[in-house]
């Protein structure tokens, strides 16, 4: 049997809403990993952001964040409750907002992968007002793809890995899953096409015996990747051991500000109320979905309790997560 | 709201630290500060309001030609 892990939630929708599964040989599995930004931000840093929001703060955010369940409530239930929540597209609309309302403080939510800790990174180096902080839970995929393979219970024969994330960090952040794990590895593009082919690009790598690092996704990700993103991550952040919502500790998976940025940190500029942070309620399984150890009609919860109307667990929030996928575009019958 | 997606899209107007970007008909303005030296007719990948990644020419608009033809059908 031939298991490929898809990276980004991204190649989960392709698979899902084009029916690929329904054209692959039935040997062949393909279970989405853990690369929803939104599931796997710890709920401390959503409860904190309720707190700030509840307490007159203007919290900015992306929408996928709004409803995904924290320990007390929801930034929406937040919103609802006159908290001044507000949600953008980008990084920058959340600086105009501190711009616009200088007599406010400004919260922006930074949370993401490689893709957008250039983002912030970029603004914080361009300059932001002094209303202006970030509350940085930026995550690094390949620590949590060395995570995934040294769990045993787990079986992988291949990676897919996240085409943008590629595009910042290039092909030779990934080289490490072939060279050193052995690891047929892929870096693919978010068409069909492209993920069919990353498929086949690793079938036949398994067929000849073969562990190397292939770029589909050739037509945006470069070897080296985009080195000016790199140095503004560099620049601005540094390396930490992080929590990932569901998954625990990685070492050196998560990205903090550097000393001088400090003063831009949301969490040093405030206090808040200490509290026990729930991540994973009783009976939901997301934090097994999230690695890829269970589809998500296994979970008993699945539908039935937890919709995208009233989600329980964080993967059935964002159009990213797997449930919300499953539960969108279901799964095609075998052809 | 999707985070992690990436539309192509091509410069129109260089505006300072931002560019106005095409993506097949909607234009927005997307901040250019990740790349070095964009120009005019470059296609680029945008991510949330961000220009990431410059894409070969010749590729990108067979790509967006593809996805004109899937928006027609």
């Amino acid at each position: 049997m031939f298991a490929g892990q898809p990276l980004a939630p991204r190649h989960e929708q392709t698979i899902s809403r084009f029916g690929l599964r329904s054209l692959l040989p039935e040997e062949v599995e393909v279970i989405a990993g853990p690369g929803c930004p939104v599931c796997v931000t710890p709920t401390v840093a959503l409860d904190r952001a309720v707190e700030l929001a509840l307490r007159g703060v203007i919290v900015t955010a992306f929408g996928d964040l709004m409803m995904v369940p924290a320990t007390r409530m929801s930034l929406l239930e937040a919103k609802a409750r006159g908290g001044d929540v507000r949600v953008v597209y980008s990084v920058s609309d959340a600086v105009e907002v501190a711009r616009r309302n200088p007599d406010r403080e400004v919260v922006f939510v930074s949370v993401g992968f490689e893709t957008t800790a250039p983002t912030t990174a970029s603004e914080l180096l361009r300059g932001v007002p002094e209303n202006f902080s970030v509350m940085c839970y930026h995550r690094l995929i390949p620590p949590a793809m060395e995570l995934l393979l040294g769990i045993g219970d787990i079986h992988i024969d291949g990676f897919i890995c996240p085409g943008h994330v590629a595009a910042i960090i290039g092909v030779k952040a990934f080289r490490i899953f072939a060279e050193a794990y052995k690891m047929p590895t892929t870096i693919a593009g978010f068409e069909p096409n492209d993920v069919l082919l990353a498929i086949l690009m690793l079938l036949r790598q398994l067929r000849d015996g073969e562990a190397m690092c292939e770029n589909e996704y050739s037509r945006v990700v470069r070897e080296e990747g985009n080195l000016k993103a790199q140095q503004f991550i560099d620049e601005v952040y540094d390396i930490a051991t992080a929590d990932w919502r569901g998954i625990g500790r990685i070492p050196q998976s998560g990205l903090t500000l550097k000393k001088e940025f400090e003063d831009f940190d949301a969490e040093k500029r405030y206090e808040f109320t200490s509290m026990k942070h729930v991540d994973i309620n009783p009976g939901c399984n997301c934090h097994l979905v999230m690695i890829g150890k269970i589809y998500p009609p296994e979970c008993r919860l699945f539908g039935k309790v937890c919709t995208p109307q009233k989600p329980y667990g964080p993967c059935m929030v964002s159009s990213e997560g797997t449930c919300r996928i499953y539960y969108k575009y279901g799964e095609r019958p075998k052809l | 709201m999707d985070m992690c997606l990436g539309v192509p899209a091509k410069v129109l107007e260089i505006r300072g630290e931002k560019a106005l970007v095409d993506f097949g008909g909607v234009t927005r303005e997307a901040f250019i500060t990740l790349l070095d030296d964009v120009k005019i007719g470059d296609y680029v990948m945008i991510h949330t309001g961000y220009a990431i990644e410059k894409l070969k020419p010749e590729e990108a608009e067979e790509i967006l030609k593809m996805l004109e033809e899937v928006n027609k059908s």
